[in-house]
C-alpha cells in the first residue's frame, strides 16, 4: 500500500526532478572529491556549501508551497520552522564542541559561561545525543505548528487575518531568541561548530556528506509531498483552498486537514533548517526576520504557486540570482528582489512553470497537461 | 404527529441579520421518504431556512431536531453532513480546479477522517457508483473536464450528482432548474422524482411549471414563517398567497 501511495504521485515532471538530483548526488562529491584543486571540473567547498545552502532553500520553498499552493494559507511565518529546525541541530552542534571552547568548560557552551550560568538549563538537556536532537528538528516545529494552526483553524481564522498572525508569530520568536536569558546565545546565536556525528565539520568531505544529505532529504520532501497532493486527501486540499465552506457541507471537517498540512509542513521546514545550519556555520535571531519568510513566498512565486517543482525551481534560482547581485551590486538586490515580484504576479501569475506549461500548451505537437492554477477562495 | 416520527423538526425557528428577521417563528415538519417543494417570493427566507438546517447559520430561537432527536442547532456543519443532510446551494457551487470525476469522487460515500483519504483508492463499487452518477446526469462524456469549464446547466447538475454520491438521508435542494432549458426541467423533476422514496427531499424553486411537476405538498414562505401549506392547485387558489406574489 505504501508503494501505491508513493507511487501515485510521480508523473514525468517528477521523474525529471529526481533525475537531476540524483545527478546532483553523484556529480557533486565526484567534482568537489575527486578532482585535483586546480582542474576546471573542480568544485571549492564554498559552492559545495553554497549549493547545499540553495537546497535547503528550496525544501523550505517546498514546504512552503504544499500550504500556500495547495490548501490557500499564505504563511508569511515559515522561517520561524525553519529556524527552529536550525536551532535544534545548533544546540547539538554546540553541544558537540566540548571543552574545545574558549573557556574550555566541557558542558556548558561559551556563551553561557560568559554569562555566569553554572549549570545547563533543562531545555539544552538531550541534544548531547544525535538522534535526540534529530527528533527535536521536526517534534519542536511541528509542536508549534499544531498548536498555532489548532487555535487559528478552529476558530476559522482565514486569509489576510492568518497571515499576519503568522508574521506576528516569527516577529515574537526573533525577539524571544534575541534576549541573552532565553539561552540561545542571544543575538549572537549559536555558532564555532567543530564537529557533526564525530566529523569535522569544515572537512571538504563532510561538506560533500552535508550536500548528499540535503538531497536525499529534498527528495524525500519532494516524493512525500508529490504523493500527498495526488492522493484523495490531496484533493481535499486543494478543495478547501478553492470553497472551504463547500467542503463542510460534504461532511468534511476542514480543519483537521489544514491542520495535517500545516503540521506537517512545519517539519519538513525544520529539516531545511537543521541541514542549513551545519553547513553555513551559525544560526542567529535574525533568521527569524518577518523579511526571510517574505523572501520564501517570494521563492514559490517566482518558480509558480501550487506545483512543488516550481518552489524548487524559484528557490535554487532567485537565491543564486541573490548571491550574484549581493556580490556585484549589493545595495540594489532588495529593489531587485522587490521588482522581481512586482514582474511575477503582473506578467507571470503562475511562475515559471506555469509559463513553461503555457508555451508547451502553445505547440501543438506535444500533449502536455498544464499545471493546475491556483484557484480563487469561492462560496 | 410528535417530534418523533418526523425526520425533520423545526419549531419557532428565527433569525435576525442586524435586526432584520430572515426567519420568524417558522415551523415545518418533514417525513421520512417525504418530498417537499418550498415556494415564496424573493427574500422569503428558503435558503436562510436551509443556512440554519445546514449549521451554516446559527438560529436566535428555535429548535431543529433530525430523525426526532438530533438537535442540529448545536452542531458543525461537517457534523450535520455526515448525519446525512447534504445540500445543492442555489448558485451552483463545485470545485472548478477539479474534474468533474474527482468532483463526484470527493462527495461520495467514504470516511472523511485524513488518514482515510491519505489512503484512499477507488474500488470497484465506487468506480461503478461514479459511473452511475455520471450516466445520470449526463456528464459521462465530460468527465476528465474541469468543473469550471461547464456550463451553468451542467454545474447544476454536477452538484446534483455529488448530492446522489454522499447519498444522504435528507437532501435540500435550493433552485436546482435555474438557468436550465424546459428539457433540462423536465428531467430534473423525473430524476428528484426517482430519488424521493428512498431520500426525503426539500426543493426550494421559483419554477412554477417545475414544481407542478413534482406533484408534491407545497409549503408557501413569506417574511420568514410559513403563509400556507398544502397542494399546489390549494395555496395557489390561497388569498393570502396571490396577495403576495401579487403585491411585489
Ligand atoms: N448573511 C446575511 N446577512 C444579512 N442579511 C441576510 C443574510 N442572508 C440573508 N439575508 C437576508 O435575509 C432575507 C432572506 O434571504 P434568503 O436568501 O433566505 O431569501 P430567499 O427566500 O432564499 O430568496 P431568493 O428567492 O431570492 O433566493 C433577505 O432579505 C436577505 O437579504
Ligand atoms: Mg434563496
Amino acid at each position: 500500500m505504501l508503494t501505491r501511495f508513493l507511487l501515485l504521485g510521480l508523473d514525468k515532471k517528477a521523474g525529471v526532478l529526481l533525475a537531476v538530483l540524483a545527478l546532483l548526488a553523484v556529480a557533486v562529491p565526484v567534482m568537489a572529491l575527486g578532482t585535483a584543486p586546480d582542474s576546471p571540473w573542480h568544485l571549492s567547498t564554498h559552492s559545495v556549501a553554497l549549493m547545499g545552502k540553495y537546497l535547503c532553500f528550496a525544501l523550505l520553498a517546498l514546504a512552503l508551497d504544499l500550504v500556500w499552493g495547495y490548501v490557500g494559507i499564505l504563511s508569511l511565518g515559515h522561517a520561524a520552522f525553519f529556524t527552529l529546525g536550525g536551532y535544534a541541530m545548533g544546540m547539538y552542534l554546540m553541544r558537540q564542541i566540548g571543552p574545545r571552547g574558549v573557556y574550555g568548560n566541557p558542558i556548558l557552551p561559551d556563551f553561557m559561561v560568559f554569562l555566569n550560568w553554572k549549570e545547563l538549563p533543562w531545555y539544552w538537556h538531550g541534544f548531547d545525543q544525535f538522534w535526540f536532537a534529530a527528533v527535536m528538528v521536526m517534534l519542536v516545529p511541528g509542536a508549534l505548528a499544531f498548536a498555532f494552526g489548532w487555535f487559528a483553524f478552529r476558530s476559522r481564522v482565514t486569509g489576510v487575518y492568518l497571515s499576519i498572525i503568522t508574521q506576528a508569530l516569527t516577529f515574537a520568536l526573533m525577539l524571544a531568541f534575541f534576549r541573552n536569558d532565553m539561552g540561545f546565545g542571544g543575538n549572537n546565536g549559536l555558532t564555532d561548530f567543530k564537529e557533526i556525528l564525530g566529523f569535522d565539520i569544515q572537512a571538504p568531505a563532510t561538506r560533500v556528506g552535508l550536500f548528499v544529505a540535503t538531497v536525499v532529504a529534498l527528495a524525500i520532501g519532494y516524493i512525500l509531498a508529490s504523493s500527498i497532493v495526488a492522493s484523495k486527501l490531496g484533493k481535499v486540499l486543494v478543495a478547501v483552498r478553492d470553497a472551504e465552506s463547500r467542503v463542510r457541507f460534504l461532511g468534511y471537517e476542514t480543519e483537521r486537514y489544514k491542520l495535517f498540512a500545516w503540521t506537517l509542513s512545519a517539519c519538513m521546514a525544520g529539516v531545511a533548517g537543521a541541514l542549513y545550519v551545519p553547513q553555513v556555520g551559525i544560526i542567529n535571531p535574525s533568521e527569524f526576520s518577518p523579511a526571510s519568510s517574505i523572501e520564501a513566498v517570494i521563492w514559490v512565486a517566482v518558480g509558480g504557486r501550487g506545483t512543488l517543482a516550481g518552489a524548487i525551481i524559484g528557490a535554487v534560482l532567485v537565491n543564486f540570482g541573490k548571491s550574484y547581485f549581493t556580490a556585484a551590486l549589493p545595495e540594489l538586490w532588495l529593489f531587485a528582489l522587490g521588482g522581481l515580484f512586482v514582474l511575477v504576479t503582473l506578467f507571470l501569475p503562475k511562475g515559471i512553470l506555469g509559463l513553461a506549461a503555457q508555451l508547451r500548451q502553445r505547440l501543438p505537437s506535444r500533449g502536455a497537461v498544464a499545471a493546475k492554477p491556483a484557484g480563487q477562495k469561492g462560496v | 404527529m410528535s417530534a418523533e416520527d418526523t425526520l425533520l423538526y423545526l419549531d419557532g425557528v428565527s433569525v435576525s441579520f442586524d435586526g432584520f428577521r430572515a426567519l420568524n417563528s417558522l415551523s415545518l415538519l418533514i417525513e421520512p421518504g417525504e418530498m417537499r417543494a418550498i415556494i415564496g417570493p424573493n427574500g422569503a427566507g428558503k435558503t436562510t431556512m436551509m443556512d440554519v438546517i445546514t449549521g451554516k447559520t446559527r438560529p436566535d430561537t428555535g429548535t431543529i431536531l433530525f430523525e426526532g432527536k438530533t438537535d442540529l442547532t448545536a452542531m458543525r456543519e461537517a457534523g450535520i453532513a455526515n448525519l446525512g443532510i447534504g445540500r445543492k446551494f442555489q448558485r451552483p457551487t463545485v470545485f472548478e480546479n477539479h474534474t468533474v470525476w474527482d468532483n463526484l469522487e470527493l462527495a461520495l460515500k467514504a470516511p472523511r477522517r485524513p488518514l482515510k483519504t491519505l489512503t484512499y483508492a477507488v474500488g470497484r463499487d465506487d468506480r461503478l457508483r461514479i459511473e452511475e452518477i455520471l450516466d445520470i446526469t449526463r456528464l459521462s462524456p465530460k468527465r476528465e473536464r474541469q468543473a469550471g469549464s461547464l456550463s451553468h446547466g451542467e454545474k447544476q447538475w454536477l452538484e446534483i450528482g455529488m448530492l446522489l454520491a454522499q447519498d444522504p438521508k435528507l437532501l435540500l435542494v435550493d433552485e436546482p432548474v435555474a438557468g436550465m432549458t424546459d428539457a433540462e426541467t423536465e428531467q430534473t423533476a423525473r430524476l428528484l422524482k426517482d430519488i424521493a422514496g428512498k431520500h426525503s427531499v426539500i426543493v426550494v424553486e421559483h419554477d412554477m411549471v417545475f414544481v407542478r411537476e413534482l406533484g408534491v405538498k407545497v409549503t408557501v414562505l413569506h417574511e420568514g414563517s410559513v403563509l400556507a401549506e398544502g397542494s399546489l392547485d390549494a395555496v395557489s387558489a390561497n388569498q393570502q398567497v396571490i396577495d403576495v406574489y401579487l403585491g411585489r
